[in-house]
């Protein structure tokens, strides 16, 4: 799909809005729309109408009592979350969030913006679900509800990442995440959902990752790692799958075992666990730590997320790890308890090598492997040499879920700050929990949509950029396996020159494992820098 | 057009108190009367309102947090931006309700050539915590009208509030602001193209209405010095509940309680009800423990999942030939003989 874009097609410039928010007409255009979920998918999971369409069809093939499945779904949901119909009363439009969506800043398209998007459903809301929309109609701000807002609902719900950056600046924390969810929710009523986001669901619920390797391919997968992290340090590796009786259950998202730069993450984990000694197991079952469940309905999120705990009891593991991923642990940290918990079977997770008890991880029993890492070097039991990535003049991308949906801002800088001598922040609005977006999440990652990706991403990008002028930064790190994914693709297009790794990789290079072979290259096979080779250091902190 | 539209209805209760001005016993009644509704509206349409969110349940735990979790015991956490604690949540409620924490954050996008750049922007802060402080300010002063006596607290307030000593009667500083903040929040709503894509009817309605109410009083206070004991004596026979209205308090007081009470009565079916949703929303009053402590679903939905054993059943050849561990074995389907360690 890139090919097909001329290097000037991606212009940004924010124009003032023009036009009337209210006309729900959408033009659909490709490059910036995520194509339909095939029929497959929809039935591989039991969901409603499953057809043959396209969003650029003229006619969506929608069930004939479609108006009134959505409107029931709009009442079900105002009565089951005080979100929903929270968010829908008490917006008073004071236009705050309004440039701080990266689609907006990246499309200059008004309704882009975060209030203009929860407008959409407000104005259907107001106009069937309450006294002064039911009487005075346009007049109090509703809207018929047509097969053209549908279309637009479908357009501007797939333009949003779900990324929260809007709710931090809210004064009433209307969370636009939140609307674009139940907008998802009723979509998917009448069949309107895209295939990024199903077909990884179906595979998951299935097979039991995104990209449906069996078994069996999972194995050969991991095995293929464990091999490559051997003849990197000379040591043998194995990687058990499936195996009862562990104390920790990992489980990483999918992308780390398939995907670039995910992989050299994957050897950094595997590199630390064996340093450390730690008794875990990988499963085949719950392969997958991405829950696209999170991206079409609260439902599909439990159905995908039950797996971990499942796969727990029966292997019967003290506590779970969790590996880098963005939205998945927006689902562990917040849902996954309460969705499938309570998890009485396991203990709460004790480090086995520093003793610390994570007592912030009592009742989900799942730890992030950041705050794992970063508790064994602040206790020094690491051996580290971060002149290993003196290649790398690095940066921190804070990804969205992490940052607003759990606060885990310091963790992954502890570790980095460890691994690598060079280390800048981008500018003070763009990180932490005012960070943006790569403009990919939510299940938008997909090649057909990239014209809206490149947009979406600008403001990251610009960030980066920022940074690479001042400083000469050469590597965007990140948590997330989306962000992994997309963001080489943004940073080829807006800032060249800039990579992408996992914290975990950094972690890998610079762990000096005992009785490693003399290590002359990086886990992408690019030699150290000499002085890095010469000698090999303790860590920063001091050993216990 | 909305605005126009907004402006035409304000402008219409304006008059309408004119015109009730000029009946007799219109004026009577409306005075002894529509008080009342309009209170009533308020209090029920408020509480309505207020429980109709309280009692729709909260099924996950979906706090924004906008600092450093806490994690790790040598990692200083967000006490309030990410609170973890019950004690944090009512900080940070606190620092958004009476400070407007979330707003403070704002800043403005612009882009200058191919640089996208955040600058400061707290004008809207400020306006808007000015507009509402002095709102409150001029809430409590009011009591002055409804209680007898006086209580010390409004009359050390309309002291601090009339500080400057200027002019005769002293100038409220409270009315200044707020009828500075008001238009500054309007002529943003005209001039910013952004919001007046956005705007509605009733954001428009809000602001005029405010503003015509800041009007008449003002007029009332400093130009037509309305007969103050009047009006005290209508205020305490009003919250008496033995209404008496009196002979000359002039229309320009009728236009001012209409406005209140059509404010009051429209409170409860509008965009103003965020004075009470801001306490409810679940993005804010919520602590960031999901992990420590089980958020509870009520109506946590049961769903169809794929279990192990019918994963295993599809893959179990496969599995085997690759040597993953399984709980029945090939041929071996019968669980009696399954294999748990």
């Amino acid at each position: 799909m890139g090919s097909e874009m001329a290097e000037t097609l991606v212009q940004i410039e924010l124009k003032p809005p023009h036009g009337d928010w209210r006309d729900p007409h959408v033009e659909f255009r490709k490059g910036s729309i995520c194509y339909s979920a095939a029929p497959k998918n929809l039935n591989a999971l039991g969901l409603p109408n499953p057809r043959v369409w396209q969003p650029l069809d003229e006619d969506w093939k929608l069930p004939p009592d479609w108006k009134h499945i959505i409107l029931d779904g709009m009442k079900e949901r105002l009565d089951k979350y005080r979100s929903f119909r929270l968010f829908m009363d008490i917006c008073v439009r004071c236009g705050a969030c309004a440039d701080k969506c990266h689609f907006y800043l990246g499309s200059s398209d008004p309704k882009n913006m975060p209030v203009a998007r929860a407008e959409m459903m407000r104005s259907i809301y107001r106009r069937y679900f309450t006294l002064t929309g039911r009487i005075f109609g346009k007049l109090a701000g509703g809207r018929e509800l047509t097969e053209d807002v549908i279309k637009e609902w479908f357009s501007y719900f797939y333009q949003c990442t779900e990324c929260r950056r809007c709710s931090v600046f809210c004064p009433y924390g209307i969370d636009t995440a939140e609307i674009t969810m139940m907008g998802r929710e009723l979509l998917n009523l009448i069949g309107c959902n895209i295939n990024w986001v199903l077909e990884p669901a179906a595979n998951c619920f299935r097979v039991g990752n995104h990209l449906g390797i069996q078994p069996h391919g999972f194995k050969d997968s991991i095995d293929f790692a464990a091999e490559e992290a051997a003849e990197i340090t000379g040591l043998d590796f194995e990687v058990p799958i499936n195996r009862k009786g562990a104390e920790v259950l990992f489980v990483m998202p999918s992308a780390d075992y398939f995907g670039t730069p995910h992989y050299y993450t994957l050897l950094g984990y595997l590199m630390l666990f064996r340093e450390i000694g730690l008794d875990y197991t990988v499963s085949a079952y719950a392969s997958e730590g991405g829950n696209f469940g999170l991206f079409s309905s609260h439902e599909m999120m439990k159905r995908l997320n039950a797996k971990i705990y499942e796969e727990a009891k029966r292997l019967g593991v003290k506590w779970i790890l969790g590996g880098e991923c963005g939205h998945m642990w927006r689902v562990l940290h917040q849902y996954m308890d309460t969705m499938n918990g309570p998890a009485d079977f396991l203990d709460v997770p004790v480090s086995p090598i520093t003793g610390t008890i994570f007592a912030n991880a009592r009742s989900t029993k799942m730890l992030h492997i950041c705050e794992f890492t970063a508790d064994l070097i602040h206790h020094g039991k690491l051996k580290l040499d971060p002149r290993r990535n003196d290649r790398w003049i690095a940066t921190y991308h804070d990804s969205c879920n992490p940052a607003r949906a759990m606060g885990l801002l310091e963790e992954p800088r502890s570790i980095l700050k460890s691994v690598c001598n060079n280390f800048y922040e981008m500018p003070e609005n763009t990180i932490r929990e005012q960070t943006f977006c790569c403009g990919s999440g939510a299940g938008l990652g997909t090649d057909e949509n990239l014209e809206m990706r490149l947009r979406g991403g600008f403001p990251r990008a610009n960030a980066v950029k920022y940074v690479k002028e001042k400083h000469g930064v050469n590597l965007l790190t990140c948590i997330c396996a989306i962000d992994k994914a997309t963001l080489p693709t943004l940073l080829e297009y807006w800032v060249p020159g800039v990579e992408v790794a996992g914290v975990h990789e950094l972690v890998g290079n610079a762990l000096v494992m005992t009785g490693e072979k003399e290590r002359v290259a990086d886990l992408r096979g690019e030699p150290f820098p000499a002085e890095a080779c010469a000698a090999t250091t303790a860590s920063e902190a001091d050993h216990a | 057009m909305n605005a126009l539209y907004s402006l035409l209805a304000v402008l219409a209760l304006v008059l309408a108190g004119f015109a009730i001005g000029q009946s007799e016993p219109g004026r009577m009644v409306f005075m002894m009367a529509v008080p009342y509704a309009a209170f009533t509206a308020l209090l029920v349409g408020f509480c309505w309102r207020v429980a109709r969110w309280a009692f729709t349940p909260v099924p996950f735990h979906i706090p924004v947090t906008c600092g450093q979790q806490k994690s790790l015991p040598w990692i200083r956490s967000a006490k309030i931006d990410n609170p973890s604690t019950g004690w944090g949540v009512v900080s940070r409620m606190a620092s958004e309700i009476l400070l407007f924490r979330s707003l403070f954050r704002n800043n403005r996008a612009r882009l200058s050539g191919e640089r996208l750049i955040l600058g400061e922007s707290a004008g809207l802060w400020l306006c808007s915590l000015a507009f509402h402080w002095a709102l409150l300010l001029i809430l409590l002063r009011h009591l002055r009208l409804f209680l007898e006596p006086v209580p010390a607290f409004v009359n050390t307030l309309e002291r601090l509030d009339g500080f400057f000593q200027i002019g005769v009667p002293p100038l409220y500083l409270s009315d200044v602001i707020l009828g500075c903040a008001l238009v500054w929040l309007l002529v943003r709503r005209f001039r910013d193209p952004a919001l007046r894509y956005l705007s509605l009817f009733t954001d428009y309605f809000a602001l005029f209405l405010l503003l015509a109410i800041a009007v008449t009083g003002i007029l009332m206070r400093y130009f037509t010095r309305v007969d103050i004991l009047g009006v005290k004596q209508f205020a305490l026979s009003l919250a008496a509940l033995r209404p008496a209205a009196p002979q000359a308090l002039g229309t320009l007081f009728l236009c001012h309680l209409l406005l209140v009470c059509a404010l009051a009565s429209y409170l409860p079916f509008s965009k103003l009800m965020h004075m009470g949703g801001v306490f409810l929303s679940p993005t804010r009053n919520l602590a960031n423990n999901s992990r420590s402590r089980r958020h509870i679903n009520p109506w946590n939905a049961p769903v169809k999942t794929h279990t192990y054993a019918e994963w295993e059943e599809e893959f179990r050849d496969k599995m085997q030939a690759a040597g993953i561990p399984l709980e029945i074995e090939n041929g071996v389907r019968d669980g009696r003989n399954a294999r748990t360690n």
